[in-house]
C-alpha cells in the first residue's frame, strides 16, 4: 500500500475534509470525558458501521488496528499490575474507537483536499517567514525527495553487497549522507538557476 | 528564508521518512524490541540543520503524515490523520521541539568537537525532550500513572542510545566530508 486513500466514491468521501476533521476532533474530546463501557461499546460499533458503509475494502481497512494490537497488550499488562485492569479495557475502548475514528478520515479525503483544510494551522509559520507558496514547494520537495532517497540508498547497499557479501550496515549511513546532502544542494542550485521559488510559475 | 533553506528543511523531511521504511531491528539485549531508524532523523534534522529549520523539517513530516501523503509514512508504515488520535501523539509533539533543542544545543556548543556536541545534542533533543513530552502524552491517552508510562517507554531508550551515537558518527563524517552541510555551525 503506497497510500492510504481509499479511492471510491461514497457519502464520507463527499464530506468536506474541514467538517470530517470537526467532527472527530469533537468527538475525541468527548470520548476523553467518558468512561462508560456501554458508550464505548456503542461508540465501536458505530466506527465498524462507518466502515462497512464503504464496502468490502472499507471493512478491510480496519486492520490497521492491528499496528496499535501490541501497545494495547503492554497498556493492559501496565494497567494490569496497578491493579485497574477494568480502566485499562475503557483506555483500549477509547483509543481504538478515536484511532478509527481519525483514521477513517484519512481514508476518504484526497491528500489535496486535506491540504486546504489544514492550511489554516500552518498560518504561524508565517511569522518565521514562510509563506504559503513555499510551503506548498516545500511539500512537493518533500513528495519528490523521499523515493529518491530510498533510491540512493538502495544503490550504496547493492554496491555494498557486491563488495562484501553482507547486505546491510550501519556504514552505509554516513555514505548515504554525503550523497544525499550533495543531490539536495545540487537541487537547491537548480531551483537558483532557474530564478528561485519566486520565479516558479503558479 | 532562502531557497536554499527550503531545499534543506524538505531534504530532511524526505529522510526522516525515508528512515521510517527502513526495517527495524530487533535488538536481542533488550527482550528483543524492535529499534526503527524514524528518531535518528528527528536528532539528525537538528544536528545538522539548527534549531528553527530543524523543527520546520520536522513540521513539514508530520504534515505530509498527518494529510497521509505516498513514501511519507512513521515507522511501521502508520500514516493520515490517525498517528495523531495514537497513544503515541507525545512523543510525535516532542519530535520537532526535540530537534530544536538538538539544534540549540549543537549552536551553543560550537567550539566543541563535531562528534562530541553533536552526540550531546542529539542525547538532549532526541531522548530528554522527546521522553519529556512524550511519557505524558502516553499517560494522559491511556490512564496510566506516569511512572507506569515511563516504564513502558523506557524499553526504547537503549536503542535510543544507539541512534544518537550514529548521528554522532555521520556528523562527523559529514563534517569532514562535506563540512558546508553541519548548518547548525555554518
Amino acid at each position: 500500500m503506497i497510500s492510504i486513500y481509499l479511492d471510491k466514491e461514497s457519502w464520507l468521501h463527499r464530506l468536506p475534509a474541514g467538517v470530517k476533521l470537526l467532527v472527530v476532533a469533537v468527538v475525541s474530546i468527548v470520548l476523553f470525558q467518558l468512561d462508560s463501557v456501554w458508550v464505548f461499546l456503542g461508540g465501536l460499533a458505530g466506527v465498524f458501521a462507518l466502515y462497512a458503509s464503504l464496502g468490502k475494502d472499507g471493512l478491510a481497512r480496519l486492520s490497521v488496528i492491528r499496528g496499535l494490537l501490541m501497545f494495547f497488550g503492554i497498556v493492559l499488562v501496565l494497567h494490569w499490575l496497578s491493579g485497574t485492569f477494568f480502566e485499562g479495557i475503557v483506555v483500549v475502548m477509547r483509543l481504538t474507537i478515536l484511532f478509527l475514528a481519525a483514521n477513517l478520515i484519512s481514508i476518504t479525503t484526497r491528500m489535496d483536499d486535506m491540504m486546504e483544510a489544514l492550511m489554516p494551522l500552518f498560518k504561524p509559520l508565517q511569522w518565521f517567514g514562510v509563506q504559503p507558496r513555499r510551503f506548498a514547494l516545500g511539500v512537493t520537495l518533500v513528495l519528490r525527495f523521499a523515493p529518491h532517497l530510498m533510491q540512493i540508498f538502495a544503490i550504496l547497499r547493492e554496491a555494498y553487497q557486491a563488495r562484501t557479501g553482507s547486505r546491510n550496515s550501519w556504514r552505509l549511513l554516513a555514505p548515504f549522507a554525503i550523497h544525499a546532502l550533495r543531490m539536495s544542494d545540487n537541487v537547491a542550485e537548480a531551483l537558483k538557476a532557474r530564478g528561485g521559488s519566486a520565479g516558479l510559475s503558479r | 528564508m532562502a531557497d536554499r533553506s527550503l531545499v534543506h528543511i524538505a531534504f530532511y523531511a524526505a529522510l526522516i521518512a525515508a528512515l521510517g521504511l527502513v526495517p527495524p531491528v530487533a535488538i536481542p539485549w533488550v527482550a528483543g524490541v524492535p529499534i526503527t531508524a524514524q528518531s535518528l532523523g528527528v536528532m539528525l534534522a537538528g544536528v545538522m540543520l539548527g534549531p528553527v529549520r530543524g523543527a520546520l523539517a520536522v513540521l513539514l513530516f508530520l504534515f505530509l503524515v498527518g494529510i497521509g501523503a505516498p513514501y511519507i509514512v512513521l515507522a511501521g508504515g502508520r500514516s493520515g490523520m490517525g498517528v495523531f488520535a495514537s497513544p503515541s501523539v507525545g512523543f510525535l509533539i516532542g519530535f520537532p521541539v526535540g530537534a530544536f533543542v538538538a539544534g540549540w544545543v549543537m549552536q551553543s556548543t560550537k567550539d566543541m568537537n563535531v562528534l562530541v556536541s553533536s552526540a550531546i545534542a542529539a542525547a538532549i533533543g532526541g531522548i530528554l525532550v522527546v521522553y519529556a513530552l512524550g511519557i505524558p502524552g502516553v499517560a494522559m491517552m491511556t490512564d496510566l500513572s506516569l511512572a507506569a508510562a515511563a516504564v513502558g517507554s523506557a524499553v526504547y531508550i537503549p536503542g535510543d542510545l544507539i541512534k544518537v551515537a550514529i548521528t554522532a558518527i555521520i556528523a562527523q563524517t559529514v563534517a569532514r566530508g562535506l563540512p558546508s552541510a553541519i548548518l547548525s555551525r555554518s
